[in-house]
């Protein structure tokens, strides 16, 4: 199993909060697209034997290309790598964009090119969260854009922000039941997190902005928690929650080490023993594949590092670390040592073990983090 | 013998000693350009990185002066308050000084009682005003400061610049028209004066010295006076830049000796070198043992390093004959030593060394000075009291006394009423205040030396706005009111944090403890309440609020080896942690007292 990732980097207007790599101009807009669509194919090698489950463009906004961008640059994946029978292909798309079109044709032209998946930021559904966060979109776009794509999309996932300074666990719970109520099968949850050098790290800095309390925030974390699941969601992953058959196989393979392909300026690449990073920057991304260079800088994995990722990331799933896992893929001694770190956790029950699963409580899920770094092994250097 | 000159150089930090010392190296060719680097004889990495000279090195120099060749002798002194029994020794073993004086900055604290010493033991000395490159430098203002200290003319002091390398021809040429050959005489029986010590792996300790009388010969069985041990001078020589072996050093030179000794113990600075079958009746006066001055713990971080942390502060003993330690224990820490060093630099030092040259991550404890406690049984003995945990039950204690020393303050006249409330504040009493020039002033203070541990380097610079210079000396031990300073964790007593204290600054340093452990221990998954306490009573509190976010977010294919990295650096902070009870302590906490002001 494997997928391709394809970063867009532009934005209509930057979020307070986002520290994601996209520009608010459009101009090199073709330029990129060409420098994508030819990306695709100076990789082909990299995934010569690799059968593609999953296609996913995420940004940035890319629902600011056009239908015929994208389509072009789902038939270059096809031209050049083998695809699977019933790919996921998702497309992250802002509200505002979903809406412009006012025939709706929009949605059947997404469907038309072989779109099944829709991610929408949506935030919130409150104004003054979306003003806060400077979102492009108000709340009424975000709740008829939904009603709009639910009639044409099944699987559709939602991004919710929580934390927010103001808002109040009450508004919260709002929030999350009308997106209940659209009977969306997945959703996206944040804690808002204040990145450096954001604008809203300046505002909260100069005081302009109250900063983010992490006992509401906490406390949010627990409402949805709760209110998810006794919707049906699973919480497989710590910030996603899927009704069965509809977890992201995209961000799934994130967490089991899957390998994936990432096309674009600022996208990461996995091949299993090596991870890649493009460039962050639209001209020299641009200007490198005039070139026919593909700008990625690598690192490979050492036992450790591989290791420690899969801690890392496993802790955050359903899925948990598994011992046998650690055993056949890292060593008995990783194994002896990872049981060894992990005891005071579960004397603290922040962690327990379900068969050979090491697993966080929903105590721990807040403070995984921490827990992971406990676990983690550092070679002497 | 009266071809040989012997001198030392005192100045107050950063005025160039080092340079100056390179560039008479360089004129005198006693260096090839392969050999050339800055701060030559800072051989310490840690030295030439903090710019400041720990120990005392000695290298030779060959000048020819109007015809005739010269043997110049330079010994380079520790710059530093914690080493001037060093420094002392050094001057005792030279017949001039160069008195470097800043031509910016002017005379501060060092240089003046330094001086003292260099003219008690009769010393030659020629000031040089450096640094007259400057454009900041002034040197009408301070040519007329240092006639007034030394009672000079103004044509004796040397212009010079060690960086452009003026004056340095003229700075040679008064070490040997003004400072007097060495006297004394080469038939009587030996007599050399230990100045230094250094521990060369292979060849066991090197010894400096200085002959006043007769000579030390290659094979000749010798004697310490001080120590009372005898050796073959296996070799000896002279210390150009790297040693020269020699068949004898003879009187008025310097020299070096490897008699197989391997460690620094044996050799104690200051002690006298003697023939064994015809030893001198006439020792070199002025030795002392040095006492170490401030105590604390130290531990390592990982309790499984106990063992190699012996062996790692056993090594650097042989090197650093003035520290010492002996095993103790704390219910906090575990296993560990109580060390004893010349003052708070010396510490850092130590420190820093074991980081650095043995690796070994260690937790120092509070220092404490050493007191004297009384019981009521037995008022008249003084129980030795390195460590807040000896301290006796207070309801037996006759008295405690603490040491007190003089200390020497130089400032701006601008700055007096700040350095005052300062010294005041420290329980310091004015004994003198002296105009040197209308805007320098001289300030001497009787005060406890506990709270020159405690931040007050870090005080006067800052109230001083840097320009103030200080210098002590210990004048005997004072009755105090001493109260032991205790800290709660999680309810838990602390022993490692303990502090002894005078008792009116309890509530005030309590309570700034507290506050600084609540900012340096990071949030953990619990709260955890910290309190100070005297005896039962608790005088301070804070809490630390439990972890209540600790994850990010977003985990996705790009965040994946930022964020692992991220983890990973976590986990590696977490290692130089200690875990007493349940809480993580990282190791600067447990120097916390001694930034309460920061
Ligand atoms: N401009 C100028 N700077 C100097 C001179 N001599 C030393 N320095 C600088 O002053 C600082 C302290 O010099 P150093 O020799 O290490 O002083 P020490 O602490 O007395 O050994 C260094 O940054 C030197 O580069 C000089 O004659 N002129
Ligand atoms: S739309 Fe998305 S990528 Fe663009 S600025 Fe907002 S949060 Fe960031
Ligand atoms: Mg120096």
């Amino acid at each position: 199993m494997s997928g391709i990732y394809i970063h867009i980097p532009f934005c209509k207007q930057a979020c307070h909060y986002c520290d994601f790599h996209f520009s608010t101009s459009l101009k090199k807009k073709d330029l990129l697209v060409s420098a994508l669509v030819k990306e695709l194919e100076l990789r082909k090698g990299e995934f010569k034997h690799q059968v593609i489950q999953t296609i996913y463009f995420g940004g940035g906004t890319p629902s600011l290309l056009s239908i015929e961008e994208l389509r072009l640059l789902i038939e270059e994946v096809y031209k050049h790598y083998i695809v699977a029978a019933n790919p996921e292909i998702t497309l992250e798309a802002n509200p505002d964009d979903l809406l412009d079109d006012s025939s709706k044709s929009i949605f059947k032209a997404y469907k038309s090119i072989g779109i099944n998946r829709l991610s929408i930021g949506i935030q919130s559904f409150f104004e003054e969260d979306l003003k806060l966060m400077n979102r492009a979109h108000n709340s009424e776009e975000a709740k008829i854009c939904l009603e709009e794509a639910t009639q044409y999309f099944d699987n559709i996932s939602i991004d919710l922000i929580y934390g927010i300074p103001g808002m109040t666990s009450k508004r919260w719970l709002q929030n999350i039941e009308t997106a209940l109520a659209f009977n969306i099968p997945h959703i996206s949850s944040y804690a808002l997190t204040v990145e450096p050098k954001t604008a809203l790290d300046t505002f909260i800095k100069k005081g302009l902005i109250k900063n983010v309390d992490d006992d509401l925030a906490q406390e949010q974390f627990h409402i949805l928690i709760e209110k998810l699941e006794a919707a049906g969601f699973i919480h497989y992953e710590l910030s996603n929650f899927g009704k069965p058959g509809y977890f992201s196989r995209n961000n799934s393979a994130y967490w089991q080490g899957k390998r994936y392909l990432g096309i674009g300026p600022s996208a990461h690449s996995f091949d299993g023993e090596h991870r890649g990073w493009n460039v962050r920057n639209n001209t020299k991304y641009i200007n490198a594949l005039e070139q026919n260079v593909v700008p990625i800088e690598t690192e490979t994995l050492s036992t450790t590092d591989k290791y420690n990722e899969y801690v890392m990331t496993g802790l955050r799933t359903i899925w948990g670390v598994s011992l046998e896992k650690v055993e056949t893929d890292f060593g008995l001694g990783y194994k002896k040592y990872l049981l060894e770190q992990s005891q005071k956790h579960i004397l603290e029950h922040l962690l327990y073990l379900e068969d050979d699963k090491l697993l966080v409580t929903t105590k721990g899920k807040f403070l995984s983090d921490g827990i992971a770094s406990d676990l983690f092994k550092i070679n002497a250097s | 013998m009266k071809n040989i000159r012997n001198f030392c150089i005192i100045a107050h930090i950063d005025h160039g000693k080092s340079t100056l010392a390179d560039r008479l190296l360089d004129f005198t060719g006693s260096v090839t350009e392969r050999e050339k680097q800055n701060q030559l004889l800072d051989s310490m990495d840690l030295e030439r990185e903090r710019g400041i000279t720990i120990k005392s090195h000695a290298i030779q120099m060959d000048y020819t002066y109007k015809g005739e060749q010269y043997v110049l002798n330079l010994i380079d002194t520790p710059g530093h308050v914690d080493f001037s029994y060093e420094v002392s020794r050094s001057i005792a073993a030279c017949e001039g000084a160069l008195l470097i004086v800043d031509a910016a900055q002017s005379i501060q604290a060092q240089t003046i009682s330094n001086l003292y010493l260099a003219l008690e033991n009769d010393l030659e000395i020629i000031p040089i005003l450096n640094k007259v490159d400057l454009p900041s430098a002034n040197p009408e203002e301070v040519t007329d400061d240092i006639v007034e200290l030394l009672g000079c003319k103004p044509e004796d002091v040397i212009h010079a610049s060690g960086k452009t390398g003026f004056g340095v021809d003229k700075i040679l040429e008064a070490v040997i028209e003004r400072i007097p050959a060495p006297k004394g005489d080469p038939n009587a029986p030996l007599q050399a004066l230990i100045f230094d010590s250094v521990y060369n792996t292979f060849r066991g300790i090197e010894t400096y010295f200085r002959v006043f009388d007769g000579e030390i010969k290659k094979g000749q069985k010798i004697k310490f006076v001080a120590t009372d041990k005898e050796y073959y001078a296996d070799e000896v020589g002279t210390l150009k830049l790297t040693q020269v072996a020699k068949q004898s050093v003879k009187a008025g030179d310097v020299g070096y000796l490897i008699t197989g000794i391997k460690t620094a113990k044996e050799v104690k600075v200051g002690d006298t070198i003697t023939d064994f079958a015809n030893p001198t009746t006439n020792i070199v006066e002025g030795f002392e043992d040095v006492k170490p001055m401030v105590f604390a713990g130290i531990y390592p971080v990982d309790t499984e390093d106990y063992e190699e942390l012996r062996s790692s502060m056993e090594k650097l003993q042989l090197n650093d004959a003035s520290l010492v330690f002996m095993p103790e224990s704390s219910a906090a820490l575990g296993f560990g030593f109580r060390c004893g060093f010349l003052g708070m630099l010396h510490m850092e030092i130590i420190q820093e060394r074991l980081e650095r040259e043995f690796d070994m991550t260690v937790i120092t404890t509070v220092p404490n000075v050493s007191y004297h406690a009384y019981t009521n049984k037995n008022p008249d003995t003084a129980f030795i009291v390195n460590n807040p945990s000896d301290l006796p039950d207070p309801s037996t204690v006759n008295r405690v006394e603490e040491p007190y020393i003089k200390a020497t303050i130089i400032t701006k006249s601008d700055f007096v009423g700040n350095v005052m409330s300062l010294c005041i504040e420290k329980r310091g009493n004015v004994l003198n205040q002296t105009y040197l020039t209308p805007e320098r002033v001289e300030l001497t203070f009787e005060m406890p030396l506990a709270e020159i541990v405690f931040d007050f380097y870090d005080r006067l610079k800052t109230v001083s706005k840097g320009y103030a210079s200080f210098d002590y000396h210990p004048i005997g031990m004072k009755v105090s009111k001493l109260v032991r300073l205790d800290i709660l964790l999680n309810a838990q007593p602390v022993d490692a944090l303990s502090a002894l204290i005078h008792a009116d600054n309890a509530q005030n340093i309590g309570k700034k403890m507290c506050e600084k452990l609540k900012e340096l221990i990071p949030r953990q998954q619990f709260d955890i309440p910290i309190q100070a306490a005297v005896g039962a009573k608790i005088i301070s509190r804070e809490t630390i609020k439990a972890l209540r976010k600790d994850v990010t977010a977003k985990c996705y294919g790009g965040d994946i080896s930022r964020k692992r990295k991220l983890l990973e650096k976590q986990k590696k902070g977490k290692k130089r942690m200690r875990q007493v009870g349940n809480v993580e302590i990282p190791q600067q906490a447990f120097m916390a007292v001694l930034k309460l002001n920061d």
